[in-house]
């Protein structure tokens, strides 16, 4: 049981665990205390002076970011020597600060004008010349203005104790002194903007919002990040159907305030002047634009005479479309195309971990384990680069609860900052380097283990061998790449898997052709392609092939197709997402674009021309036929609708498929790199330390 | 880059004069005896300290633009340290401080075309019974007249 | 060596040894009682040697005044943790320049209190923290711990007693903040000089992160005399509760400025007229800083006190790091109230907000009123703006600038007045004090 200590504040009688710091004590009780420094889950400053409190016997009025609650203490918040020193504090904070609010980016939502508004210090009394600096690119996202800057530390604590990246710091003394990046002028970083969303004030602004909108122009939209397979909440300001900026400062998802540079920045793929905005027909050799209705007609003629002369048809799905889409997509493969031949880029093991726990519950962490298990194990991964909120939560549990972290990698990664023990192992001789480490892991109280794609097949089988012959409780995270890659599993987009992960030979089927071997097959007599590049890494053998390609870029796929659809985006549509834990949260449509489709509605349309049943083109509808006929999925609804992630639990008896270890390959990319919406992503793609690359630390 | 056998020494011994993983200690010492041998905190020792003591750049730079007396840029020969505060100047600190500016042809962290003299207006350098004073680089000059300042610039002109 | 002539009225027990051929040296410390104190200690149970030091009434000489034996008494000596003594050596207080020559005339005397205080809370190893400026007193620190070792009082197993104790020299480089204790330490670390939130208090949590006996450079130096002569013959040399003698660093307007050891409580003006041979040139005394330009300014008229921390404190200022700087009656208080400010304003870290943004308005202020472009509302405002710092700032800094500051504008508030432009070209006689 937690020690319970007793204090008043304001009169009101507070009873908060002992360690307990007053200005928290005084938030459990409803009693805002101002502060700018004091950042929750961040190291203590006392820089700011704005929570000045009374403290009964105290000869001055204390901090109450580091006072400590103690048993019979009295406090007062808000007594007019408070009151006058928080004015005072404001006032030494104004008379340096450039009061540009008319221009600034952070008007209307600047602590600092929040306070001022609050406590007045209206007037000014200051009449020197202020001390001014120019202000600064730090990169191509990143603006710093010193004078703007009130110095609560904020920016270089989140980089270097929420990221380990160190690129702020603190340069020159009394009042010149500044924010500085770490390479002289500029930054060399994660660049994920955690740093100007943590700011109160504006002085670090973002490249890509700056001067663009006033806050209370925008509509805020909270949906689920397009790109890596870690779900985070992000939210998208919008104002006339753009996209103007992305963050999360309401914490509002499983990510907390925490972004990438993805999440933060990497939004403007949706806005590329290369998107696609209508159909596609091939006439003579090119690609020529067509309405919706034509080429919706000739697809469905086309799939119809194929399906009608017992012809090939391979179906290739997306790492990136919802579940609904997903779950849709196989429908329509195996009932109205009559098609086995169906699957996806599979970028980790996860049909395997599924087997291998098979009769067991529980045994998939959530993000939330990640930020709550005492010791955990990452293999074949760097997490920083490819992971980004998932290495953000294990930091945070070190940092907060002195997680015990282990990391198996063929390189050096961000988590040996702080890893209890780190292996360097070649690639290929992970799991030997994993067993080696039996004794210490068999000290821990409960483990998570976190395996990349170098753990596959027989071998994920071994690893569960492993953490079940520790002897104790053992969580699992089999990494995938990409927004649903886990949902692309989940809802079938297997040859031999029905969605939930059950044989397709429950539906009388014969295990269809996975993608190399659809790609290979030289007599395939169709392929579509939803969401997908795979002729990116390998040609088409069938020369004679109908190709349909769903997308919204002009890929290598898509130059290849005879029908190109013109794909609405992530951030385009509602639907849900699984995340790499097996999460699931709802998409919001933020904005529309013109032209484009769901793939949802492109499957109703062309279930439609065809004739046949697929069932509405309505996400809702779609989940609610999810939820009754997937395992695991019968998820509660309402915490969907709240914005909540709702974790998935496959529950079922062995998988019985065939161990095809070499089908699996993570795309290897980097913190700034994001298969095709990466490649479309201006922001992504301006800065200086794009691409970059794993395991370099 | 590689420092004289004797600074090379001192750093040896002074890195172990701290707790083995608190190497870092030891980065002030070293950033001013290496100021004083190669003349300013340039990159190359920026560099050379960040490999050594295991401490990013920027790390450096918060330490050395936090003290007054690590420099970037090179100073003369010859570092006139002028104290102009209260004892000091109580007894004519500020007007020495003047006369030098003067006679030097400099400002302050002015350095002389030649090289050989800089001048600084320095904070108290704990000089105060024996007012005014001065550092010229490390040493102390007590009870400064302007004639003894004239005759002090000669001689280092002279010594050089 | 010494820059000024003994005076007669010196009591002289840390500065005994100053002016005797070779001071600095090992074989004239042995020779003149030295590391007897610290033998001694050897015998004694710790937790004497701490109860020693509470006898002696020896309070902090750095400035704040503490207790150094109830200091030492914080160290939770049970800790598996290593401990840590440091002495304070980063001198800067304005006015104060006796720690550079207890240093430079007896640098055996500061190891040896190290060795006493070590020996109290079981360090094994010590720092001096000096002043970057300070870089020949380095040199005879570093020749007085290599003769140490050599003679067994430092390193392993000292005099066979299996005690261990290493001492190192550790420059700053140009920093008044450092002298706060919890910046030093910061400093000592490799960083910037920035104080820490406090508690924890170094005696559990300083160097390194250890317990630490912290003190300045003149307390340590006290020590080996409390325990060659007891306590209470230390206590007896000064007032109740303010044990012993203290070096006072007399600077200004006095005849014979110089580094003088006086019993606490010794009366300002007698220390004035006497030690320090009165006010230059036969003028009359105006004000003085009692103890470092921190402490709050005395007119002539209120400087009949007694200088020890009690007292002073009682007469409205600080006995502080006992620089006396004296000012006759033709200082400029005004460019006096800027000079002090200039100082705070460079030397303030930045870390916290009033004392950041304070000092440098205070100085703006105070500069624009001595060139006579004030407004008659910025008197009032630099003492509102004082107030306004005082007591909330994140280190004793702001208070340091404050206190001063409102003490000038107050009681020399029509020297303030004179200075504002005159609208009218009305000829009023200066106010002369």
């Amino acid at each position: 049981m937690e020690e319970l200590v007793k204090l008043t504040i304001d009169g009101k009688q507070v009873e908060v665990p002992a360690g307990t710091l007053v200005i928290n004590a005084a938030k459990a009780a409803g009693i805002e205390i101002p502060a700018f420094c004091y950042y929750d889950g961040l190291a203590l400053q006392a820089a700011c002076r704005m929570c000045l409190v009374e403290v009964k016997k105290a000869p001055k009025l204390l901090t109450a970011c580091t006072l400590v609650a103690q048993p019979g203490m009295v406090v007062h918040t808000e007594t007019p020597a408070v009151v006058e020193a928080r004015k005072a504090m404001l006032e030494f904070l104004l008379t340096n600060h450039p009061l540009d609010c008319p221009v600034c980016d952070k008007g209307g939502e600047c602590e600092l004008q929040d306070m001022v508004f609050r406590y007045g210090a209206g007037e000014s009394r200051f009449l020197e010349q202020k001390v001014h600096t120019e202000e600064k690119q730090f990169s191509p996202l990143v603006y710093f203005d010193a004078p703007r800057c009130i110095l609560c530390y904020r920016c270089v604590r989140i980089c270097d104790e929420g990221l380990g990246v160190k690129a702020l710091g603190v340069v020159h003394r009394g009042v010149y002194t500044e924010i500085g990046p770490n390479r002289g002028d500029h930054l060399e970083c994660d660049e994920c903007g955690m740093c100007i969303d943590i700011c109160p004030v504006g002085a670090l602004t973002s490249g890509r919002y700056r001067y663009k909108t006033r806050p209370w122009e925008m509509q805020h939209v909270g949906t689920i990040c397009a790109h890596c397979s870690n779900g985070c909440k992000t939210t998208l300001g919008v104002r006339n159907d753009a996209i103007i900026r992305a963050n999360n400062r309401d914490r509002s998802g499983l990510n907390g305030e925490f972004l990438c540079v993805k999440g933060r920045f990497g939004f403007d793929f949706v806005e590329h002047p290369e998107r696609l905005r209508t159909p596609l027909v091939r006439e003579g050799g090119e690609l020529r634009p067509v309405n919706w209705m034509q080429a919706v007609a000739l697809v469905a003629r086309r799939f119809e005479e194929i399906r009608a002369r017992g012809g090939r048809i391979g179906v290739i799905g997306s790492n990136r479309t919802t579940n609904e889409e997903n779950y849709c997509l196989q429908k329509f493969a195996r009932q109205v195309l009559g098609t086995n031949h169906i699957d996806h880029h599979r970028t980790g093991d996860v049909v395997a971990l599924v087997d291998a726990l098979a009769g067991r519950t529980g045994a998939l962490a959530t993000t939330g384990d990640l930020y709550r298990t005492r010791a955990a194990l990452v293999i074949a991964a760097d997490l920083a680069q490819q992971q980004p909120f998932l290495a953000f939560q294990l930091r945070a549990n070190w940092r907060h609860h002195g997680l015990r972290l282990y990391a198996v990698t063929p390189g050096p990664v961000r988590e040996e900052q702080y890893a209890v023990r780190s292996v360097r192992c070649r690639p290929g001789e992970e799991l030997a380097a994993v067993e080696g480490l039996a004794a210490e892991l068999k000290g821990e109280p409960e483990l998570v283990i976190l395996f990349g794609d170098a753990v596959k097949g027989e071998l994920v089988h071994r690893l569960v061998a492993f953490g079940d012959s520790l002897g104790i409780p053992v969580k699992y995270v089999c990494l995938v790449d990409y927004a649903n890659s886990r949902g692309a599993a989940d809802m079938g987009l297997l040859p031999d898997l029905l969605p939930g992960y059950r044989p397709v030979a429950e539906a009388g089927l014969e295990r269809g052709m996975a993608l190399p071997e659809i790609l290979a097959a030289p007599d395939l007599d169709a392929l579509w392609v939803v969401g997908a590049n795979p002729l990116k890494d390998a040609p088409l053998a069938s020369t004679a092939a109908f190709v349909v390609v769903q997308d919204l870029f002009l890929t290598e796929t898509a130059r290849r197709a005879d029908v190109v659809l013109p794909a609405a985006s992530a951030y385009e549509k509602t639907g849900t997402f699984t995340n790499v834990c097996g999460e699931i949260q709802q998409l919001r449509k933020a904005i529309d674009f013109p032209g484009a489709k769901t793939d949802l509605e492109i499957f109703g349309l062309l279930a439609r021309a065809m004739r046949a049943e697929i069932g509405p083109a309505n996400p809702e509808k779609v989940f609610e036929e999810i939820r009754a006929t997937v395992p695991g999925y019968n998820v509660a609804l309402p915490v969907l609708a709240a914005g909540g992630a709702a974790p998935s639990s496959p529950q079922n008896g062995r998988v019985p498929v065939e161990w095809r270890p070499e089908l699996i390959r993570s795309a290897r990319d980097t913190l700034f790199r994001s298969g095709t919406l990466g490649r479309y992503s201006q922001a992504l793609n301006s800065v200086t330390e794009a691409p970059g690359e794993l395991y370099r630390g | 880059m590689t420092f004289s056998p004797e600074l090379e020494a001192k750093f040896a011994r002074l890195v172990t004069h701290y707790p083995p993983g608190r190497e870092r200690a030891a980065l002030i010492p070293m950033l001013l005896f290496a100021q004083d041998e190669v003349g300013a905190i340039t990159p190359e020792v920026v560099q050379e300290i960040s490999r050594r003591l295991k401490v990013s750049p920027l790390e450096i730079e918060e330490v050395v633009s936090y003290y007054s007396m690590l420099h970037k840029e090179p100073r003369g020969r010859y570092h006139f340290q002028v104290c102009t505060n209260i004892s000091c100047m109580l007894l004519g600190g500020a007007e020495l401080f003047e006369y030098l500016k003067e006679k030097l042809g400099i400002d302050n962290h002015g350095v002389t075309p030649d090289g050989l003299f800089s001048l600084e207006e320095v904070e108290c350098i704990g000089a105060c019974s024996w007012a005014p004073a001065l550092q010229v680089n490390y040493d102390y000059h007590h009870w400064v007249t302007r004639e003894r300042l004239d005759r002090l610039i000669e001689d280092l002109r002279k010594v050089s | 060596m010494l820059y000024n002539e003994p005076h007669p009225l010196e009591v002289r027990v840390l500065t005994r040894r100053f002016g005797l051929p070779n001071s600095q040296s090992i074989d004239t410390y042995l020779a003149t009682d030295g590391y007897v104190g610290f033998r001694k200690a050897l015998e004694m149970p710790p937790e004497r040697i701490i109860e020693e030091v509470k006898i002696s009434n020896l309070r902090g000489r750095g400035g704040a005044g503490f207790p150094a034996g109830l200091k030492w008494s914080f160290v939770p000596r049970e800790s598996p943790k290593p401990k840590y003594v440091v002495v304070n050596a980063d001198e800067g207080e304005p006015g104060t320049c006796k720690d550079r020559v207890l240093m430079e005339n007896d640098p055996h005397q500061l190891l040896e209190g190290m060795l006493i205080a070590a020996r109290a809370v079981g360090a094994e190893t010590g720092y001096i923290y000096i002043r970057g400026e300070y870089r020949y007193i380095i040199e005879i620190l570093d020749r007085a711990i290599e003769e140490a070792y050599a003679r067994g009082y430092l390193g392993r197993n000292i005099l066979g007693t299996g005690m261990n104790f290493d001492v190192y020299t550790h420059t700053g480089a140009g920093s008044y903040e450092c002298g706060e204790e919890s910046a030093l330490l910061e400093s000592l670390e490799g960083k910037r000089g920035q104080p820490r939130i406090r508690p924890p208090f170094p005696a559990v949590s300083g160097a390194f992160g250890c317990p630490t006996v912290l003190n300045n450079v003149e307390t340590f130096c006290a020590v080996p005399a409390i325990l060659r002569d007891g306590g209470a013959a230390f206590a007896a040399l000064g007032t109740p509760r303010n044990g012993g003698t203290r070096l006072f660093a007399l600077s200004g307007h006095v005849n014979r400025p110089g580094v003088y050891e006086l019993p606490m409580g010794f009366n300002l003006l007698r220390m004035i007229e006497e030690v320090g041979g009165g006010i230059r040139g036969g003028r009359k005394l105006k004000a003085v800083i009692p103890g470092g330009t921190s402490c709050p300014i005395l007119k002539a008229e209120e400087c009949d006190v007694a200088m020890d921390f009690d007292s002073v404190a009682k007469a409205g200022s600080m006995l502080g790091s006992g620089g006396v700087i004296v000012m006759d009656e033709t200082t400029d208080m005004v460019k006096v109230a800027v000079r002090v400010m200039r100082f705070y304003q460079h030397e303030s870290c930045g870390w916290c907000v009033p004392c950041r943004e304070g000092t440098i308005w205070l100085r703006k202020i105070l500069e624009r009123l001595d060139a006579g472009r004030g407004q008659p509302s910025d008197i009032d405002l630099v003492a509102e703006i004082s107030r306004n710092m005082l007591g909330r700032t994140f280190c004793p800094l702001g208070d340091a600038a404050a206190m001063p500051t409102i003490s000038y504008v107050q009681k020399f508030r029509e020297e303030f007045e004179a200075r504002l432009p005159k609208k009218v070209a009305v000829e009023t006689p200066l106010v002369v004090v």
